[in-house]
C-alpha cells in the first residue's frame, strides 16, 4: 500500500512529513530506552526481512494482489518504537533506491505503515494476550489476528489522508468501502505470515521476542 | 554474543536472502490493494510518475537486464543488505542515544 506522489495534495503530504521526521526522532530515544544491545541485529534482521518479504506479492483476488505490512510482526518482536523506525527504513530504501512510494508521500507512507500498523496492531495484540488463555501458541495466534486487525487500520490511515488532501474528486465513502474491502481480504495473509514466523521464533528464541507477556523459565536459565 | 543467539541470525539472515531472492520470483505481478482500489474508484491518473523512475533499480531493477529472474535477484540482494546496513546503524544509534535499555527485556549478564 505505498502510496505515489500526486494522490494527496502537496500540503498535507508535507504535513505528514514533518509529522513523521519528528516521530523518527522520538522512535530513537523510545527505542534506545528499552532495546537491549542484543535485540540491536535482530532489529536491523527484522528490517531486512520486512524488505525481503514486501518484495512478494501474494494473489488475493484476480486481478488484485497484496504484500505483507510487516508493522505488527515488527512491533512484537521488537517493540511498536523500534517497529516504527523499521518501517522508516524499509521505506526510505523503497522510495530512495527502487522508485516504490513517492518520495513526497514518505511521510504518509510512514504514518499509515510505521505508526498506525505497528502501534494500532500491538494495542489489539496486548487486549487479545490478556483475552486468549496463557501459552506459546497464544502468542502466536494473538499476532496472527492483530496482524489482520493492523492491515485494515493501515488502509483506513489512507482513507482519512485521502479525506483530507486527495486530489481526485471521488468520494470518501466509496474509497473507505473499496479499500476495507481489499484489505480485509490482504489482511488474511498478513495474520497467516506474521503468525507462521512469529511462530518459528517463539518455537526458537523466545527470550528475544519483545512482545512476550512472561519469559519462558527454561530460556532464563540457559541463558545464564 | 553467545552461539545460540548467532545461530540464530544467521538461519534468520538464510531466511531473508531465500525471500528476497527465491521467494519474490514467485511475486504476482497485479496491483496491490491500493493501486488495485485506486484504479477501481478511478483515482490512478492522480498517481505521478517517480521522481527517481530513471534509477538502475527502479521498480526493483525492472530494466537492468533482459532476465527479469536476475533483475529480482540483484534487487533483492542489493536491497537486503541495503536495509540491513541502514536498519542496524538506525538501532545502533538508538542506543547510544536513548542510553541504558535493559530494563524491558531479558538480562544478558
Amino acid at each position: 500500500m505505498h502510496i505515489p506522489d500526486g494522490v494527496i495534495n502537496g500540503a498535507t503530504s508535507a504535513g505528514f512529513g514533518v509529522a513523521a521526521a519528528g516521530g523518527v526522532g522520538v522512535a530513537i530515544r523510545r527505542t534506545g530506552a528499552y532495546l537491549s544491545e542484543r535485540q540491536v541485529p535482530l532489529a536491523g534482521l527484522v528490517a531486512a526481512f520486512v524488505f525481503a518479504a514486501q518484495m512478494f506479492n501474494f494473489p488475493v483476488i484476480s486481478g488484485m494482489s497484496g504484500h505483507l505490512l510487516g508493522g505488527l510482526l515488527a512491533a512484537v518482536l521488537v517493540g511498536p518504537w523500534a517497529a516504527f523506525l523499521v518501517l522508516t527504513v524499509v521505506l526510505v530504501v523503497q522510495g530512495v533506491f527502487f522508485a516504490d512510494g513517492g518520495l513526497s508521500a514518505l511521510g504518509l507512507n510512514i504514518v499509515n505503515m510505521g505508526v498506525i500498523a505497528p502501534f494500532g496492531g500491538y494495542a489489539v495484540y496486548r487486549v487479545l494476550l490478556r483475552v486468549l488463555p496463557r501459552g506459546t501458541q497464544m502468542v502466536t495466534l494473538a499476532a496472527g489476528l492483530a496482524a489482520f486487525v493492523s492491515v485494515v487500520l493501515a488502509a483506513t490511515g489512507f482513507v482519512i489522508e485521502f479525506a483530507i488532501g486527495g486530489t481526485a474528486d471521488v468520494s470518501t465513502g466509496a474509497v473507505l468501502t473499496a479499500m476495507l474491502g481489499a484489505h480485509v481480504l490482504i489482511g488474511i495473509g498478513e495474520g497467516l505470515l506474521t503468525g507462521l514466523i512469529v511462530g518459528a521464533v517463539m518455537a526458537s528464541r523466545p527470550d528475544l521476542v519483545y512482545g512476550v507477556p512472561v519469559p519462558p523459565v527454561t530460556t532464563t536459565a540457559e541463558v545464564m | 554474543m553467545d552461539r545460540r543467539t548467532r545461530t540464530f541470525l544467521v538461519v534468520g539472515l538464510i531466511v531473508v536472502i531465500v525471500f528476497a531472492v527465491g521467494v519474490s520470483q514467485f511475486a504476482s505481478d497485479d496491483p496491490d490493494g491500493l493501486e488495485y482500489v485506486a484504479e477501481q474508484e478511478g483515482f490512478l491518473d492522480t498517481a505521478e510518475e517517480h521522481a527517481l523512475s530513471g534509477s538502475p533499480l527502479a521498480d526493483y531493477g525492472e530494466d537492468l537486464t533482459d532476465n527479469p529472474g536476475l533483475n529480482t535477484a540483484v534487487a533483492g540482494v542489493v536491497g537486503t543488505v541495503l536495509t540491513l546496513m541502514v536498519g542496524y546503524g538506525i538501532f545502533w544509534v538508538a542506543r547510544r542515544v536513548g542510553g541504558r535499555g535493559d530494563a524491558r527485556s531479558t538480562p544478558e549478564t
